[in-house]
């Protein structure tokens, strides 16, 4: 599905992600881990096509298409999902209308005609129920005045409305507590299929438990310096990071 | 007739013998106040950036440039917009020219009838070119002295007008003009109502208004004001309102720019008794090389009063939009809460944003205070709606449709505001 060639990019002339390659295919679930600095956002901001990343190396592949030529939009477009590690509040806008617009966009993109309004309404009703989020936040404002565990439902409940192909869960377990957790994790396993793929990028292992990856790879310093099955991220809980950084310290 | 403007004399010379010569007599303003206006137009002249008031807006050099012939020939439109549900009135060409609908409780005429009345006409004497003096601007001493017939509308005591009043302003020029509109609004004590000022677009000539609005609200009275401005790259003005509050009233006013070339309000409100509201509040869209300066005056006098005011502008291509906001507040004003905000969005790197607060306060037990921001559309919220697949124009569009919304959320007549949403909507390029 997706294939990482050799990535290398730089944020303000400096070099943050030094040459990543992985192969995600569907069906699976991938996790990053690494401790704070080793580029893991940087990956998902790359992947997503924010601005302010330059890549200066390699290549991103997506069912065959060069990801990095395109918009941002239009990656989301052929299926590429985001879950921001901070959703942004955007007051005015409602969900609704954001959500209506996007599924519309995407659609038009696809040739095919605008969602109808009652199957949208369905779709919302159905949706909200995955991820236990109240009615009346999904007419509200976009994230404005979310508590941070909403907030990472309202991406969920996003990402279950647009049903990408692609996901990256980007520290979407950073700030919730358990029950919170356990409800996103929850509406993730729902998602999941042979169709589409996940990239969970997480700081913890705590994330794991909840959604089993098929793979974990631990990112330090730019590079993916290991690779392993769930296995790994329990060693990672047990040792700390301690011992990769030492073993893979620049000399 | 039409007579050029020659560069020896001064505009304002100009101006007023171009008036002279192509404008009828004022009919309705008293001589002692046209003597006044015409000595305070030949002391004054007209504002150039020299002037503190105009800094941004030189309309010295506007007059010279588009106006140097005025022929003041105009044709009638052949039909006449009419809003639903509404008493309509019409402004043609800078005159009253006809009211469609009535409604109990509401007086609604042409200044020229009104103070010919023996019911209105000693209300006319009390209150027309009385609150807006001749010597305060340049262009409201040019409207006090040239003003034709205007209108009139007196709402009465303790009665609740259901309909909103729509008063359509058409100018449609053959010839380039200058008008000069006046209307007198007199909200009796406890009286309600709804008056809308709309300025439609019209094909023609080049034209210059100098609408000139007084409007009174008395005790108790709430009067809610509306100004849309959708006209051509035809239309010049710099229009002035001057609102005057007695005790417990409240004037609401929202002021919708959408069109103009040039469009400088002077929006000035005086609270002269207690428990006084007043709300100004403005959106402005400002597209190609079009000036949009709104000057606004909120004069607290008296003690326990709130106002408010909120302007937002968008600024695209190499337009300018200037907002200047001055707050007096006098010594007896105490407990006053008075707050002010503008928010603006460049667009492009041609557009210009120029805002100045000026807070006056010589009460000491009072909570003032304002805040002006500047800035692009917020990347970071672009981004974001991108990610979910929506093109840069939508997210673009949805952005500002955000910052409007407040705005345009506080029109209550869903007609209005869905006219007033397909107007934002157009506007934005």
């Amino acid at each position: 599905m997706i294939t990482i060639k050799n990535l290398h990019a730089s944020v303000e002339g400096k070099e943050i992600l030094k040459g990543i390659n992985l192969e995600i295919k569907a069906g699976e679930v991938h996790a990053i881990m690494g401790p704070n600095g080793s580029g893991k956002s940087t990956l998902s901001s790359v992947i997503a096509g924010r601005s302010d990343y330059e890549v200066t190396e390699g290549e991103v592949l997506f069912n065959g298409k060069n990801l990095l030529e395109l918009a941002p939009e239009d990656r989301a477009r052929e299926g590429v999902f985001l879950a921001f590690q901070y959703p942004v509040e955007i007051p005015g806008v409602s969900n609704i209308n954001f959500l209506k617009t996007a599924i519309n966009e995407i659609r038009e993109y696809k040739g095919m005609p605008n969602i109808e309004a009652k199957d949208f309404l369905a779709l919302v009703k159905e949706k909200q129920k995955l991820v236990e989020l109240d009615g009346k936040l999904a007419n509200r404002s976009v994230n404005e005045g979310f508590s941070g565990g909403e907030k990472k439902r309202n991406e969920i409940f996003q990402m279950a409305m647009l049903n990408p192909v692609f996901s990256i869960l980007d520290e979407t377990d950073s700030g919730l507590d358990i029950d919170a957790l356990r409800i996103v994790a929850n509406g993730v396993n729902k998602l999941r299929s042979k169709e589409n793929a996940f990239l969970v990028i997480t700081h913890y292992q705590r994330l794991l438990e909840y959604i089993v990856p098929d793979f974990v790879h631990v990112l330090y310093n730019g590079k993916i310096v290991k690779s392993g099955t769930k296995e790994l991220a329990l060693e990672l809980e047990e040792k700390g990071y301690d011992d990769i950084k030492k073993q893979f310290e620049l000399a | 007739m039409s007579l050029a403007l020659e560069n020896k004399t001064s505009t304002s010379q100009n101006l007023i013998s171009l008036l002279n010569s192509t404008a009828e007599k004022n009919t309705i303003i008293g001589f002692e106040q046209i003597g006044e206006a015409l000595q305070y137009i030949e002391a004054s002249g007209i504002p150039t950036a020299k002037n503190e008031e105009y800094k941004y807006c030189n309309t010295d050099a506007i007059l010279r440039k588009e106006f140097k012939q005025i022929g003041n020939k105009f044709s009638t439109p052949a039909t006449l917009p009419s809003f639903d549900a509404a008493i309509n009135v019409y402004m043609i060409n800078g005159r009253f020219h006809s009211v469609a609908g009535a409604e109990k409780g509401i007086v609604i005429s042409s200044l020229e009838e009104a103070a010919g009345s023996s019911a209105n006409g000693a209300l006319v004497k009390e209150h027309l070119a009385v609150h807006a003096l001749p010597s305060s601007d340049a262009f409201t001493a040019i409207n006090t002295a040239y003003c034709q017939n205007g209108v009139f509308i007196r709402i009465e005591r303790n009665t609740a007008i259901q309909l909103p009043v729509f008063i359509h302003h058409i100018t449609q020029a053959v010839e380039t003009a200058f008008i000069n509109p006046r209307t007198l609004i007199v909200a009796e004590s406890g009286s309600n109502c709804t008056v809308v000022d709309f300025y439609h677009a019209a094909e023609g000539a080049n034209y210059f208004s100098t609408h000139t609005s007084e409007i009174v609200v008395k005790e108790n009275a709430h009067l809610n004001h509306l100004r849309i401005q959708a006209e051509k790259e035809n239309a010049f003005s710099v229009h002035t309102i001057e609102a005057v509050q007695s005790a417990d009233s409240t004037y609401d006013a929202s002021t919708f720019i959408f069109g103009g070339n040039l469009v400088r309000n002077n929006h000035l409100v005086r609270l002269l008794g207690k428990n006084i509201e007043s709300h100004l509040n403005g959106l402005i869209i400002g597209t190609k090389n079009r000036l949009i300066d709104n000057h606004t005056y909120i004069d607290h006098a008296m003690p326990n009063c709130n106002s408010n005011e909120l302007y937002k502008g968008v600024a695209y291509d190499k337009a300018t939009i200037v907002f200047n906001g001055k707050i007096m507040v006098r010594r007896d004003a105490q407990k006053t809460n008075a707050y002010q905000s503008s928010k603006n969005i460049l667009m492009s790197d041609d557009a210009t944003v120029n805002t100045k607060p000026q807070l006056e306060i010589y009460a000491d037990d009072v909570k003032c205070s304002h805040g002006t921001s500047t800035g692009k559309v917020d990347e970071e919220a672009l981004f974001y709606l991108k990610a979910r697949g929506i093109g840069d124009t939508s997210a673009r569009k949805l952005l500002l449709q955000a910052f409007a919304q407040e705005l345009i959320d506080k029109v209550e007549i869903p007609a209005l505001q869905e006219n007033i949403l397909n107007l934002f909507e157009a506007s934005l390029n």
